[in-house]
């Protein structure tokens, strides 16, 4: 072979590409996913650093510049790029401590979710017949429920403030996360290394826990990504019926809602925050979908 | 001759299934096995899918309790439920199984993977030990230091088996199982493995329970041989006795069924009728004679127990020496 | 002239982390009638090299040879769809598990007919008779009862003598059967093997057969072409090549039979074959051979006559002594 760079030391093999490495060549050739994953990036960098970024803060009312266009319109003006909402407070303001509540809401419901989602999942796979029957039952009953009015309900229950809109999305995401690592940890557990975990003397909690969960993490991440967006989302629909974060927190949905009455008047005041969560949640959702390509082998184009 | 490490009598193990609303259906995986194992000898066990073999393994292992009958290492008696909590009984019985890319945990470096029976069953060992006893078994198995911090993915077939070799021995076990170790390797990294299992033998003094469908490893390998058919054994003793006086006309089809690499060996074959029976109809009787060609009245009837002293075998007509296998051989 | 020629047959596939040379010129000649094997461990491109024959591969397969015809015809020339007509009809393939090369939503005899429909002009009435007529030749009992069953209620052996059933529909010319008993029982193995033995016997046809089994290759085959990494480095009629193999590699792969094994210790192979990223330099199996020196790694080897076996090696072995070429400068 011409392109072997060994001379005299004859017979020593180059190492094969490790996992991460192996990850990023597929993440990579998806460039839809890599193009989310910059979005989502800069999604992250403006959730931190919105109080230094912002020009004013959020709800600083400006009296005399009510409803002003952005500043390419007419009557527009460079002191708010993005124009101002009916109460005079800076649109851009808004948006980027805006980004700030999604990306809360996101980590949040995602982590809440994943944790007794995953937990229930695992001893739904290694529990006794009845007890992963009752489990799955009940997750079937929860996923029975239009997940928006499911969430409603329990707004309406709990009373509408952002915490909890925030813990009805996580209990109606929770079932996705409960089957998907049922289903994971069913086809790992039968596994001759979960075997010889046994041999070597491991208990019930050590093999559920250690020895077959991070096994079944590829599939539980790929869920995350896809349901941080649903997240984000359904936190702007909830906002957006009144229901989740209140005035006058400047958060996407909420910040629809309070503009519905401008929507023909003032374009800009609807626009933004909408677009804002349509570029957010398509880049999540590149993104994840890149990431199911690189990390489950079944789904992958050969 | 040592005594015994193990000894297994009528060794049971029954599953129920599910066939239907209600009903139950018994499946007899394993049915009346007895033997022993010796420190530095090994046993083979040899027969087809479905023969209870792979249960053998996983009851001798304790993974499974089994459903009857008794088996007792160094003495000590592991009932149904007995013993078979009892860590240091365990850990004198270890695994290797037939699968080498299934058996390593992929997100375990070979290092934590060589090191969890340790920490599981020896806390008083101190982590720098537990770390220099792993990385001398690596060495003892024909590994490199730097293998210690790879992934399993990084490793070959025949490597990862040195791998759960490696795994097996670290608690000093008295008695390995070894389950199809070599099958799923190629013929030039199967001879290494084999002889590694050799070495090992040798060196450890340890009991081997050698589980294989290929006659031809058996032949070289075990000391001696159990052949079984559907869940029973139907002939066992010293592997010359087997090999070269076959009685049971099973035992007979199936070394005359096995492909030798001579081209110029005159071919003899007994051609079996008919499949195997799926083990959840064992046929009554003798469970070989719907295949059988010396199949009489009484085999239907009744089930033939294994007798004899070393060489045994369990059936009515056994295949006298020189016989020249059915008519239809040739 | 010679069924099937194949010369100088490449396959390379695009991988994430680089091109991957699977077959790196392999020649393949099978005469009508003939018997032969390739034999092989995992990745030394016996299968891959028949499925480019058959156009099998994935997109990320790039192809080459010098010669590529079956029964006069040039396949590279032809037509995808001309080519389509031969494989299947004139070449048929059978594969190592029987399990899940047959479809789970169709009945064996609906997919035994579709051959027959997609190939031949028979009748509706014709095909059923050819389909009995088929599944009695590879033995299957109550065949009218069997063509309405799925592959599920089949078992492994009853399975693969429908693949079987199924590749002889059209009558081929050449069956190339890749593992057709690896995943068998014994007992069952040879009842295939033999059933394949006497179909090729009855029908004339060729037959290829693919395996790393020794054993099944010197109990059924008259001729064996020994592959490792890619490369074809040995062919010999059988009774030849388990006497005297020619090169070291075949010698090294007879040794470490269980069977040969005169001591404890069996005769190894140190080493694994190499993969994508570590192909030695020079000839292929030098960081491994017992034999090998200087040249061997820095020289790649020139295949010798018939006389010693086309062993792809500078010095091939003749009763087990390497001896220097003749043939060559």
């Amino acid at each position: 072979m011409s392109d072997a760079t060994s001379d005299t030391t004859a017979y020593r093999p180059p190492a094969p590409p490790g996992p991460l490495r192996d990850f990023w060549n597929s993440f990579r050739e998806n460039r839809g996913a890599v193009i989310g994953l910059f979005v989502f990036a800069l999604f992250l960098f403006i959730a931190i650093f919105a109080p230094l970024l912002a020009p004013y803060s959020p709800s600083e009312q400006f009296r005399e510049h009510l409803l002003q266009p952005p500043a390419w319109s007419e009557g527009g003006n460079w002191r708010f790029p993005l124009g101002t909402d009916p109460l005079g407070r800076d649109m851009l303001s808004r948006l980027l401590h805006g980004a700030r509540y999604s990306f809360f809401i996101g980590v949040v419901v995602v982590g809440v979710a994943s944790f007794f989602g995953v937990t229930i999942g695992v001893i739904a796979g290694f529990a006794p017949r009845w007890l992963d029957t009752l489990i799955m039952r009940v997750m079937d009953i929860v996923l029975s429920f239009p997940s928006l009015l499911m969430a409603l309900v329990l707004v309406a229950i709990l009373g509408p403030s952002l915490i909890n809109a925030m813990i009805a999305i996580a209990i109606v995401l929770q079932p996705h996360f409960v089957r998907l690592t049922r289903a994971a940890v069913m086809s790992e557990r039968t596994k001759d290394y979960v075997t010889a975990a046994r041999v070597a003397g491991a208990g019930r909690l050590r093999i559920m826990f250690r020895t077959v969960l991070p096994n079944c993490l590829a599939p539980i991440i790929v869920q995350a990504a896809l349901s941080f967006s649903t997240a984000v989302l359904d936190a702007a629909a909830l906002g957006f019926l009144g229901m989740g974060a209140q005035p006058p927190t400047p958060e996407w949905g909420t910040m629809l809602a309070e503009a519905r009455e401008f929507i023909l008047r003032a374009w800009w005041v609807v626009t933004f925050p909408g677009l804002c969560i349509l570029i957010t949640v398509l880049a999540i959702n590149l993104m994840g979908d890149g990431l199911r390509d690189a990390l489950d082998p079944k789904l992958k184009r050969s | 001759m040592t005594a015994p490490i193990l000894q297994a009598e009528d060794l049971t193990r029954h599953y129920e299934i599910k066939a239907g609303f209600g009903k139950h259906a018994v499946v007899r995986a394993l049915n009346g096995a007895s033997f022993e194992l010796t420190p530095g000898r090994t046993l083979a066990v040899v027969g087809e899918s479905g023969c209870g073999k792979s249960t053998l393994a996983r009851v001798v292992t304790m993974i499974e309790p089994p459903s009857g009958g008794a088996m007792r290492i160094g003495g000590n008696p592991i009932g149904a439920e007995g013993a078979s909590r009892d860590r240091a009984l365990r850990a004198m019985v270890q695994i290797v199984f037939q699968d080498p890319y299934g058996s390593l945990n992929p997100r375990q470096t070979i290092g934590q993977t060589l090191m969890e029976p340790l920490k599981l069953n020896r806390p008083e060992v101190s982590s720098a030990e537990r770390e220099q006893r792993a990385r001398d078994m690596l060495g003892m198995v024909g590994l490199r230091p730097e293998h210690f911090d790879r992934y399993p993915h990084m490793f070959s077939g025949g490597q990862r088996q040195r791998v759960a070799v490696a795994r097996a021995l670290m608690l000093d076990p008295k008695i390995l199982v070894l389950d199809e170790p070599v099958s799923a390797l190629d013929l030039s990294i199967q001879s290494q493995i084999l002889n590694l299992l050799v070495d090992l033998q040798e060196r450890l003094e340890l009991a081997y329970l050698f589980i294989s469908h290929d006659l031809s490893v058996v032949r070289h390998f075990a000391d001696e041989v159990m052949v079984m058919y559907l869940g029973r054994p139907v002939e066992q003793g010293p592997k010359e006795d087997v090999f070269t006086n076959p009685r049971h006309p099973y035992t007979r089809a199936l070394l005359s069924a096995t492909p030798m690499a001579d081209p110029r060996r005159k071919r003899n074959r007994i051609k079996l009728e008919g499949e195997l029976p799926s083990p959840m109809s064992v046929p009554e009787g003798c469970p070989f004679n719907p295949r059988c060609w010396k199949a009489t009245e009484a085999c239907r009837k009744n089930f033939p127990d294994i007798s004899g002293n070393t060489h045994r075998y369990a059936c009515f007509h056994p295949v006298e020496p020189g016989e020249d296998g059915h008519p239809g051989a040739g | 002239m010679s069924l099937l020629e194949i010369r100088n047959l490449s396959v390379e596939f695009a991988t994430a982390s680089g091109a991957f040379r699977a077959v790196d010129g392999v020649d393949v000649t099978v005469d009508q009638g003939d018997l032969m094997a390739i034999v092989g461990e995992s990745g030394s491109g016996k299968s891959v090299s028949m499925l480019a024959l058959m156009g099998l591969l994935p997109w990320t397969a790039t192809i080459t040879a010098d010669v590529m015809t079956f029964d006069g015809r040039n396949l590279q020339k032809i037509s995808p769809r001309a080519r389509r007509q031969i494989v299947g009809r004139d070449i048929s393939m059978i594969f190592q598990e029987p399990m899940s090369s047959l479809n789970p939503c169709f009945t064996v005899g609906f997919q035994i007919k579709e051959s027959l429909r997609l190939h031949t002009d028979l009748t509706r009435r014709q095909r059923h008779d050819r389909a009995v007529e088929l599944m009695t030749l590879v033995g299957i009992p109550a065949p009218e009862k069997r063509l309405s069953a799925f592959p599920h209620q089949l078992s492994g052996g009853m399975s693969q003598r429908a693949m079987i059933a199924m590749a002889l529909a059209c009558r081929p010319k050449l069956l190339i059967a890749d593992e057709p008993t690896t995943a068998l029982d014994v007992t069952i193995q040879a009842q295939i093997l033999e059933l394949l033995i006497e179909l090729q016997e009855t029908t004339g046809m060729a037959l290829i057969l693919i395996t790393h089994d020794m054993g099944v290759v010197a109990e059924t085959v008259q001729r064996v072409s020994v592959q490792y990494a890619g490369q074809r480095v040995e062919e010999q009629p059988v009774t030849d090549l388990f006497e005297n193999p020619h090169h070291p590699y075949t010698a090294a792969l007879l040794a470490a039979l269980p069977e040969r094994a005169t001591e404890r210790h069996l005769p190894t192979i140190p080493g694994v074959v190499p993969g994508q990223f570590d192909r030695p330099q020079g000839c292929l199996f030098s960081p491994r051979c017992r034999f090998a020196d200087a040249r061997c790694r820095a020289e790649v080897p020139v295949r010798a006559n018939a006389g010693m076996g086309f062993a792809l090696c500078h010095y091939p072995l003749d009763k087990g002594v390497p001896q220097p070429r003749k043939d060559t400068a």
